[in-house]
């Protein structure tokens, strides 16, 4: 791992990193932390971990198989669609 | 389209709705819940009320939060009725998920895992997911559904503050907490997998 200084703006950037990688920040608080994490190389690795993470969640799938709907669930959806329909004629 | 089609009463409409939304709800409350059983019964509770209320959803565009506010209602119905329901709701400060460090004399090394082979390690992708859907249930509560909402289900800010009655920033706050600390437990795994 990197030697690192760890600065008040490094802290200032953690907070902001979320909202950096969302894009939500103002342009020139994008500039600020580009400014300071293109020699910071910690600042990177962690922003990059952060990255990585969102992504992973972004594409995660549940492993957990969901049980087939029931006939009788089934039944019971349509019948509250079909009054809801009705309702609306 | 989907809601719309549903209130034009198109063929397969109804079909096509209940598929899209039943595996979402269904794992959005798998997640919450931490039960299979209370996942499914949320599913189907949460669609009946949705068809229920159809004609009250005033914008067919936004039926996605609208559909995910309903089920988060039926997920704190179902723990409500839970006598054992984990329950924790403190926020958790910046400062305490900052990366540990060590050194001397003001210069410091950041304990953080090599993230550089994951995309492209299968095997440990698939041990990464599973890290992620147990750090999730982890999450304490007030920070889980900021994640499957916004992260997972890819709902906007404004969106997510309206499903949790929240302000937005409230979201970005909670948002950028929970990924901190699903971070650090994925980095935990990560150098565990470096050891190896």
């Amino acid at each position: 791992m990197s030697e690192h200084r760890h600065s008040p703006e490094c802290k200032e950037i953690f907070a902001l990193l979320s909202q950096y990688l969302d894009l939500e920040l103002p342009a020139d608080a994008c500039r600020a932390i580009e400014e300071h994490i293109k020699d910071c190389p910690p600042c990177i690795e962690f922003a990059e971990s952060l990255r990585k993470t969102v992504d992973l969640c972004r594409h995660y799938s549940t492993s957990e198989v969901q049980s087939p709907l029931s006939e009788e669930a089934r039944s019971e959806l349509e019948a509250a669609y079909r009054k809801m329909l009705k309702s609306r004629e | 389209m989907l809601a719309q089609d549903l209130l034009n009463g198109e063929p397969g409409a109804f079909d096509r709705f209940v598929e899209y939304f039943r595996s979402r709800i269904f794992n959005y409350s798998w997640l919450m819940c931490g039960q299979r059983e209370d996942a499914e019964e949320v599913a189907q509770e949460a669609l009946l009320r949705v068809f229920e209320k159809f004609s009250e959803l005033r914008d067919p565009e936004r039926v996605r939060p609208w559909v995910f506010r309903i089920a988060k209602n039926a997920c704190l119905t179902k723990r409500r009725r839970s006598l054992f329901a984990p329950s924790t709701s403190q926020e958790v400060s910046l400062d305490s998920l900052i990366p540990a460090r060590n050194g001397q004399d003001g210069a410091v090394r950041l304990e953080i895992a090599d993230w550089s082979r994951l995309p492209e390690d299968q095997v440990l992708q698939a041990e990464m997911h599973k890290e992620l859907r147990q750090a999730i249930r982890d999450l304490p509560d007030l920070y889980r559904p900021v994640i499957l909402l916004r992260d997972m289900e890819d709902l906007s800010t404004e969106e997510t503050a309206q499903i949790l009655d929240v302000s937005e920033d409230v979201v970005k706050t909670r948002l950028h907490r929970a990924r901190l600390m699903l971070r650090r437990q994925l980095d935990a795994r990560l150098r565990v997998h470096e050891g190896k």
